[in-house]
């Protein structure tokens, strides 16, 4: 109780100045005075909400038969059905509530585009720390695949590994398997990108002295390489991360909507799109447009969120 | 010279014996193909017996060699699917998609051009603001919305387009042409505008900012000295020392086009090999995998080799060093 480290009267800084550090940093600064990425962010958040919490929230449950009423089919947006219930979107031709199923489907949607940008962030980081650290001929083996594979569209990639998994599994087990093929098929669709970055990031790296004194301490190889190189190459990855999400999103729509993607049992964004352009000749277009203007405003808020990140990160591209 | 080309042409035929043998492995493992093959009630012994008879008891090295030797004949085995050769089967459909690829390619390269160019010389215009702002949307919007958005507006509300098929088709030879009938012209609008939009804002940004920089350099400035007029800078000096660029990626594009031609022609169920591939992947048709992984593959390689060529022959930057040994 003798000598505190500053006088009384001065105040306790700690909280009030973390915060505010955090209030000012750049980050936060350049997102403050972006109106675009803070709609964008807001859109992106209620989207992602929603989805997550879809078994709670959402006003039907579209796949329960016992609640489906098949004279309530078709019935247009904002109207009392034939058995007298409401549908703010309308329902499909089982009288599954649109906004319902886009719900549930957004979920599935998330689920496959988080999950695959998260293998192929993994994948990808992971080569790459190894091509860069490591460099010579598991270098030039790496990255050739990496140009090779960059070269073709991700989405034909995708569709043929999808296939060759089709016909690897058994047909009884494909419907469980379906949904973790496609993460597979995604994510080792879009791991490139990620190998090319962390692979340039980690030859400059490399040359640095922290790394050449971690070397010389005679510190494990694989851990300088996690501990040391990693966190300094984290920046572009998760900028790419963010807009690799957006794709990942539309690739899982694309694939659906072509039909091989997710079982038509658990329909996500995509499938509810093919299934919802069935009815577009014959005048019922809120099937399709509601799950169509979702997927459009997911993909677009989380590619904008990357295109911030890319500038806040990067203050040389202002 | 010599010496280059022969040199890109191992490089393809290295990538191509990569990808030959990626698809042989699809198709020797990917499913049992004798199974597929015979009946329900055949025998083990039928079954080996169809085994030895189509080289499946052979080594591995000698199946692979006798994969790529039907290749380079343009031999891919049956579809299990359609019951017919592959090879017939894809050839049938690629005039769909070639004339689809190429009608595409067309209209991203005029009007790419030209917005770009557009942009580029009223930078602060209102109008560049929108196309720009358009673009953005457009890259982020997927190929096969947009093509549900078209055949919406041209097809159910204004009814003035067809919103699938190729219309009426003609026989040149094996070609089978949707190019001489005024339905097929017709048909082709739609599907080709969608497949452009993706590779006609790459080409525009690319061609506003190669214009953009261009712009800057002293022998436009100079050019303006000269007392040029707008039109002779902006096309004769300007636009001429973009393009070189904007050949190459148009080029290296083509071959995507034909890869997301598969969307397209899903949307608009336009008989091209594309949807040939998907419902293939759907069923697992592994012959006909197989066949447009190499066919696609093939594709890419080539268009490579000649864009390197061209670019060789073009820049006499590169000509010069690869004489001086560089």
């Amino acid at each position: 109780m003798t000598d505190l480290p500053h006088s009384p009267e001065q105040p306790v800084p700690a909280r009030a100045s973390r915060f505010a550090t955090f209030w000012r940093s750049d980050l936060v600064w350049s997102y403050r005075h972006s109106p675009v990425t803070i709609v964008a962010s807001i859109v992106a958040l209620a989207l992602v909400l929603m989805a997550v919490l879809a078994p709670w929230i959402a006003p039907y449950n579209p796949f329960n038969p016992a609640t489906l009423n098949l004279m309530d089919g078709m019935t247009p947006p904002n109207s009392a059905s034939y058995t007298g219930r409401y549908f703010l979107f309308g329902t499909d031709n089982q009288g599954r509530d649109v906004l319902s199923t886009i719900m549930y489907g957004s979920r599935v949607s998330l689920f496959v585009g988080v999950l695959a940008t998260l293998f192929a962030m993994l994948l990808g980081v992971g080569l790459g720390l190894v091509a860069g650290y490591v460099g010579g001929f598991v270098d030039a083996v790496i990255m050739r695949i990496a140009d090779v594979q960059l070269s073709f569209p991700a989405i034909l990639i995708a569709l043929l590994i999808f296939g060759v998994a089709r016909g690897i599994i058994p047909p009884n087990q494909q419907e469980g398997a379906a949904i973790w093929v496609l993460i597979i098929a995604i994510g080792l669709a879009n791991w490139a990108q990620f190998a090319r970055t962390v692979r340039g990031a980690t030859m400059v790296e490399r040359q640095k002295d922290y790394v050449a004194a971690a070397r010389i301490l005679g510190v494990n190889p694989f851990i300088i390489l996690l501990r040391h190189v990693l966190p300094n190459v984290l920046g572009p990855v998760l900028v790419i991360g963010t807009i690799g999400l957006a794709l990942a999103i539309i690739e899982e729509a694309t694939l659906s909507y072509l039909g091989v993607g997710v079982p038509p049992t658990q329909p996500s964004l995509g499938t509810l799109i093919r299934i919802g352009q069935q009815f577009l000749f014959s005048g019922e277009w809120w099937i399709l447009l509601f799950p169509a203007i979702a997927l459009v405003l997911l993909a677009l808020s989380v590619n904008l969120l990357g295109d911030w990140l890319r500038d806040a990160l990067n203050p040389k591209l202002r | 010279m010599l010496a280059f080309i022969l040199r890109r042409l191992g490089q393809s035929v290295l990538v191509m014996l990569v990808v030959a043998f990626i698809a042989f492995m699809v198709f020797r493992y990917v499913g049992d193909p004798v199974v597929s093959m015979v009946g329900q009630d055949a025998t083990i012994g039928d079954i080996e017996e169809l085994r030895g008879r189509l080289g499946l008891n052979d080594p591995f090295y000698v199946q692979f060699a006798r994969f790529v030797g039907n290749a380079l004949q343009g031999q891919f085995g049956i579809s299990y699917r359609l019951q017919q050769p592959v090879s017939q089967l894809i050839l049938e459909r690629l005039p769909a998609t070639i004339e689809l690829a190429f009608a595409s390619s067309f209209i991203a390269l005029v009007f790419g051009v030209m917005l770009g160019i557009y942009t580029a010389l009223k930078p602060r215009a209102f109008s560049t603001a929108v196309v720009m702002t358009i673009s953005l949307v457009g890259v982020s919007l997927p190929t096969f919305l947009i093509g549900i958005g078209l055949i919406y507006l041209f097809a159910v509300e204004l009814q003035v387009l067809p919103s699938f098929g190729r219309g009426e088709v003609v026989n040149l030879g094996w070609w089978r042409t949707g190019l001489l009938t005024e339905s097929g012209w017709r048909s082709l609008i739609l599907p080709a505008i969608t497949l452009s939009l993706f590779q006609l804002t790459l080409i525009m940004r690319l061609v506003r900012a190669e214009m953009l920089e261009v712009m800057r350099t002293d022998y436009i400035r100079f050019a303006r000295a000269r007392g040029l007029s707008q039109r002779a800078i902006n096309f004769g000096h300007a636009l001429r020392n973009t393009l070189v660029p904007v050949i190459t990626i148009a080029g290296l594009q083509l071959g995507s086009v034909i890869a997301f031609a598969i969307i397209t022609e899903t949307v608009f169920q336009w008989p091209g090999v594309g949807s040939l591939f998907v419902n293939s992947v759907q069923v697992v048709d592994v012959p006909v995998m197989a066949a447009y992984l190499v066919f696609v593959a093939l594709v890419f390689v080539v268009i490579n080799l000649i864009v390197d060529i061209l670019y060789f022959i073009v820049d006499p930057r590169l000509r010069d060093g690869a004489r001086t040994g560089r």
